[in-house]
């Protein structure tokens, strides 16, 4: 755990005004100390992975991290998918290329919205989640025990965690990408009045499965991000509820910009490196 | 607490072996910010002594305890426990350090996600490789320690009292039988008889299970009752390390004063209560 009270700092800068030259060097001081923070206990991480995994804890957070998000995960996926059949079938109308909805719809969902709306869902549950029941044990004194009990905080508490979301989200996101498409032929029938076997028929002619794997190959980043930035935040919350709750808005915070600047660098990536994932 | 028991009980304790130091401050210094909290401090902590360190809210008891422990490291100096140099000790390695230091926390710190029995059990399936009987058993054993029946073992933290959390706790902490107990404000926030309860079970612990123990308060009344030594923290240094006895008559005012304010009669006596 790095050794600084980051939910301080930040609301120092945030008391400075904007212009300050001052603020702005803080700022970066800052996001450095976090991401450096998030870095040092990555590599605590790696040394702790060596050692025996707590199978059942590991299932225990599936459960309550992700088979529990199952259900907000699915929910902005169908309608994802159902106004953007919606916005893509007014623009092509003006071409008339009206009947390809299917095609823009799911290319869409696949590649991009799927994975990283998915991503900032869990950002936004499981994320606040994991920090505010982290800081909650930080502030009562539960961390301490537990390190002074002769156990790493980092195995019991962040490994669990960090496994579960990096196995669950891609999960997810398969389940989304579904739901998008299943979202999208309901408006593409209902709306657009294009048949539900034309529109499957364009899909399976223009989306491979490497359109899907592109997406999803991302998500285990995502899901290591939004846990370790979740757990970092919360094992150094401090200053009770009010500290707790600073914490989880950093958190929550620094989990979606991590999700959406990652996003572009690892689509770059992958378009770039021959994996196939063009 | 009347004086025969107090001094019974010295008597006890003074015929016991012991004499080396097991925990052993050399030069120790902190500072949070600009604020210096220990300052150039040596201490021992003398073999199946009680230790009580004492002094006013923010002096830094609680961070010389943590420091024994390896929660928090020095700035400078040595913190040394039973021959190792746990100051300068990384995490990983500490954990052979602590599986012997037993820590009460003020708050109880008990893992609110876990019932009682998973908390007390908790380092015994950490530590060991006893079977889920021995535990069984050994959880039971602690728990007639601190006198709570095994009725408690499937309740959750939150269902407790105040006084049994910090009973619970002390089960927890002695679980792995340690050879040092670390009691960071037990009787904060209790009853007078509930804190009474656990001064006698910090005794009696003490002289069960043969082991040191080191305990910070501002509770003058657990303090008197359950020190071998009294050791007062006054701006970053020990002003005083003594014998309770010798606090009485110490030169340092502010100790003296802080005695008489503890266990002022005359506190009683103004609010109406017998002199």
């Amino acid at each position: 755990m790095a050794q600084f009270d980051s939910t301080t700092q930040y609301v120092a800068v945030l008391k400075e005004p904007l212009w300050k030259l001052a603020r702005v060097r803080r700022w970066i001081l800052n996001v450095s100390f976090h991401l450096g923070g998030v870095a040092m206990m990555s590599a605590q991480l790696a040394r702790e992975a060596r050692k025996r995994w707590e199978t059942s804890e590991i299932l225990r957070q599936m459960d309550a991290l992700g088979v529990q998000s199952i259900s907000i995960t699915s929910l902005t996926a169908l309608f994802t998918g159902m106004v953007l059949a919606l916005q893509t079938s007014y623009a092509l109308a003006q071409f008339g290329g009206k009947l390809f909805v299917g095609r823009v719809v799911v290319l869409s969902i696949c590649r991009e919205l799927g994975p990283t709306l998915t991503a900032l869902m869990v950002a936004a549950r499981v994320g606040s989640g994991i920090t505010a029941e982290l800081g909650t044990m930080s502030v009562t004194e539960q961390v301490d025990a537990l390190r002074a009990l002769g156990a790493s905080p980092i195995r019991k508490l962040v490994l669990p965690r960090v496994v579960a979301v990096t196995l669950m989200l891609p999960i997810l996101t398969l389940l989304a990408d579904f739901l998008g498409m299943v979202g999208g032929l309901f408006i593409a029938v209902v709306e657009v009045k294009v048949g539900a076997t034309f529109y499957l028929s364009t899909i399976q002619q223009s989306v491979h499965l490497n359109d899907v794997l592109h997406g999803l190959f991302k998500t285990p980043f995502f899901g290591f991000e939004i846990a370790m930035i979740g757990c970092y935040n919360g094992l150094n919350a401090s200053g009770g509820a009010d500290g707790v709750g600073r914490a989880t808005t950093i958190a929550v915070v620094v989990a979606s910009i991590a999700v959406l600047m990652s996003d572009f660098f690892l689509t770059k990536l992958f378009l770039v490196l021959p994996l196939g994932l063009q | 607490m009347t004086f025969s028991e107090t001094a019974v009980m010295r008597f006890v304790k003074a015929a016991r072996p012991g004499g080396s130091s097991i925990i052993e401050f050399k030069h120790v210094s902190k500072s949070y910010g600009s604020k210096r909290v220990l300052d150039d401090v040596s201490l021992s902590v003398m073999r199946g002594e009680v230790l009580v360190i004492l002094g006013g809210s923010g002096t830094g008891k609680s961070v010389s305890l943590r420091q024994m422990n390896g929660l928090e490291q020095p700035d400078a100096g040595e913190v040394w426990v039973d021959g190792v140099e746990v100051s300068s000790l990384p995490e990983e390695e500490l954990v052979q350090v602590r599986k012997k230091i037993g820590m009460l926390f003020q708050s109880g710190a008990l893992f609110d996600s876990m019932t009682v029995f998973e908390n007390i059990a908790f380092a015994l399936r950490e530590h060991t490789s006893w079977s889920e009987e021995k535990i069984s058993a050994r959880v039971g054993e602690v728990l007639g320690f601190v006198n709570l029946g095994r009725d408690v073992e499937r309740l959750l933290p939150s269902s407790l009292s105040g006084g049994m959390k910090k009973r619970v706790s002390l089960a927890r902490t002695v679980a792995l039988k340690p050879d040092i107990l670390l009691y960071d404000e037990p009787t904060t926030g209790l009853d007078p008889v509930t804190s009474m309860t656990i001064n006698r079970l910090i005794v009696d612990l003490n002289e069960r299970l043969a082991t040191t123990s080191v305990v910070v308060t501002h509770d003058i009344v657990s303090a008197l009752f359950v020190a071998d030594r009294l050791a007062f923290l006054q701006d970053a240094r020990f002003a005083f390390i003594g014998t309770p006895e010798e606090a009485q008559t110490s030169d340092v005012a502010d100790l003296r004063a802080f005695l008489a304010a503890g266990v002022s009669p005359e506190l009683t006596a103004s609010k109406g209560g017998p002199p």
